[in-house]
């Protein structure tokens, strides 16, 4: 049974997995296990950059394609469920056919690219997909009457997913373990349920016979070929697959925030964010994005409070204070970042799964 | 003579100036094993590029079967039936020995790129590959990844590549350079066993005599990109064109140095 839902590809090694059931049950449970706005924050992001981490490793560490337009599918789906809930109304259906289309939309924009740049050597590819990315990001922000412009798109979800919705009043007061059963709750659990199916859905991709054809690829694009594989049918497929993950995950990140804007999705921050999670957490294993994702957004999120908190302690003794100042959390950050690179250069879960052989 | 299996008709590849194949002209029946020598940039390895599809033809033509594949890609040539065995091993390094004629036999499967089900559980599929790891002796290597592998090892699962894909056109491309005196002759006995099969045609580049001898129904000879030769064994080694290429050598000596 678990076998089959994680597709025959385990952690295979134990400290890994205890590691992703230590950080799936802390995201499971963590409304109740860390009650707080913040907190409950904290986790439906990281449960959305595990998606789209490991939707981006499906490119760059299984197919071996380096793209820098995963954010704008990210923001395509974001935008796409805006446009349904605003232009609708605010009904499952309408955010349910906002996210189809804003999926259809990047599956559309990654076939175009992919088609026209995908036969070209891989550096090519990434330009054009910086180039694409860049345009597509000054346009969101132009279309002013459209997108909002710089200001994004707020918008209202359906009302059973608002902080004014209660339930479970008559039988349990309204209250589970002290934490108060509303709208929010439900949305944070559509976002982490929606995000346990894509990543298993990820995972089964990457496990199928088309999946293994795309190792193939990034190991030697030039057998692959001769061994009856079209290679590019391969690549353009695969980059499909990529974006519409993306974009599901962004619609995921639109109905947690109930905002979209372009610095939330569409930025080139993000972007380099995810190329960090997923080099921290291991290319080539979709494991890897839990762990990239979960230690990137928690330092992103904690790192601050922790300096500011690290800082008081050493006050008194010179220069050291203004080392561990809040503001200079992003060096602190860049040189965890070189620490990991340098002593996990295959990542968190390279590192644990070391001397491991294969299966099959 | 009946209908060739495999045809090239006028085959010239052209780099800038330089032709490396010229307007080579040859037919091979199925049940047949032919060799191809020459010396070192005669164009062998650029005629069987020309043949599978990683260059394309300047001029002229190749058919299989009676159907011209002069434009089609390489995938769509060895889905068609042009299968090889490269002179350079070039294989799937970070994959097992296993998973690389797993792929084989799945590109050779009915659905090569199912979405939703398991690779590990097309239980057909991994059986066709272990087949293929007896056949060649690396059953105990199945679990190493490619790289882990001795470089005789390497060239026997090049073999075992090319068996799992069971073409209509076998191209073995020096198949037993680089192996070992007790390895070379599993090979050799498994192209043996291919020459049985009254539907498939190989082709052989090889430089060792000892084996021409033993497995050639025909050799054709390469000289600067042209056909220089072409006949039975014993006819191609005493014809006057290939004594007149190699002056005052012999086609063995010219063999041995190379």
């Amino acid at each position: 049974m678990i076998r089959t839902l994680l597709s025959d590809d385990l952690p295979r090694s134990r400290a890994l997995t205890v590691l992703l059931i230590g950080i799936v049950l802390c995201l499971a449970l963590a409304p109740f296990l860390f009650p707080g706005v913040r907190t409950v924050d904290t986790a439906a992001r990281i449960c959305i950059f595990v998606v789209l981490v490991a939707s981006y490793d499906l490119l760059i560490g299984y197919t071996g394609i380096v793209s820098f337009a995963h954010t704008m599918f990210f923001g395509l789906g974001a935008y796409g469920l805006a446009f349904g809930l605003i232009h609708i109304d605010r009904s499952y259906l309408a955010m349910g056919l906002g996210t189809l289309g804003g999926a259809l939309a990047a599956a559309v924009v990654a076939l175009l690219v992919g088609l026209f740049s995908l036969r070209v050597r891989a550096i090519f590819f990434a330009m054009i997909t910086l180039a694409v990315a860049s345009a597509v990001a000054v346009l969101f922000s132009q279309l002013s009457s459209i997108t909002g412009g710089e200001d994004g798109l707020t918008f209202k979800l359906p009302r059973s997913l608002g902080p004014a919705f209660k339930f479970g009043t008559e039988t349990l007061d309204g209250r589970l373990f002290g934490v108060r059963l509303n709208g929010k709750l439900l949305a944070y659990y559509l976002v982490f349920f929606c995000c346990v199916l894509l990543f298993l859905a990820l995972l089964r991709f990457v496990n199928s016979p088309f999946g293994r054809v795309l190792n193939a690829i990034r190991e030697n694009e030039f057998r692959a070929e001769a061994i009856g594989f079209p290679v590019i049918y391969y690549r353009v497929a695969a980059s499909c697959m990529s974006a519409i993950a993306a974009a599901f995950a962004g619609a995921l990140y639109a109905v947690w925030l109930r905002y979209v804007g372009p610095d939330t999705t569409l930025s080139m921050e993000i972007m380099l964010n995810v190329l960090l999670m997923v080099v921290i957490g291991g290319m080539g294993t979709l494991y890897g994005a839990i762990i990239g994702a979960a230690v990137f957004v928690l330092a992103q999120n904690y790192l601050q409070t922790f300096m500011e908190s690290a800082a008081s302690l050493v006050e008194g003794i010179p220069v050291m204070p203004n080392f561990l100042t809040a503001d200079r959390w992003l060096l602190w950050l860049g040189l965890l970042f070189v620490i990991s690179v340098y002593f996990f250069p295959k990542g968190v879960v390279g590192r644990l799964r070391r001397g491991k052989t294969v299966p099959h | 003579m009946s209908s060739a299996l495999l045809k090239t008709q006028d085959l010239t590849a052209r780099f800038g100036g330089h032709v490396a194949v010229n307007a080579v002209s040859c037919a091979f029946q199925a049940g047949s094993l032919t060799a191809i020598i020459g010396p070192n940039g005669a164009g062998k390895t650029t005629y069987f590029d020309l043949i599978s599809g990683q260059v394309n033809a300047s001029t002229g033509r190749v058919y299989l079967d009676g159907h011209d594949i002069s434009r089609m890609s390489v995938a769509s040539r060895t889905r068609a039936g042009i299968g090889r065995a490269f002179q350079l091993t070039n294989l799937f390094p970070d994959l097992t020995v296993m998973e690389n004629l797993r792929l084989v036999a799945q590109s050779k499967s009915a659905r090569p790129a199912c979405i939703w089900s398991m690779a590990s559980r097309h239980k057909g599929l991994i059986a066709i590959a272990e087949r293929a790891l007896e056949q060649v002796q690396l059953a105990d290597q199945r679990k190493q990844t490619v790289s882990e592998l001795s470089h005789g090892d390497q060239r026997k699962l090049e073999v075992a590549m090319l068996m799992t894909l069971d073409p209509l056109v076998y191209m073995f491309d020096e198949p037993t350079a680089g192996m070992s005196m007790d390895e070379a002759p599993v090979v050799l006995e498994l192209i043996a066993q291919l020459k049985q099969r009254t539907d498939r045609t190989i082709l052989l580049v090889e430089h060792k005599m000892e084996v021409i001898r033993a497995l050639a129904d025909r050799i054709i000879v390469l000289h600067n990109g042209a056909l220089a030769a072409d006949g039975a064994p014993e006819d191609v080694m005493n014809s006057d064109i290939v004594q007149e290429a190699y002056i005052g050598r012999g086609l063995e000596g010219v063999l041995d140095a190379v």
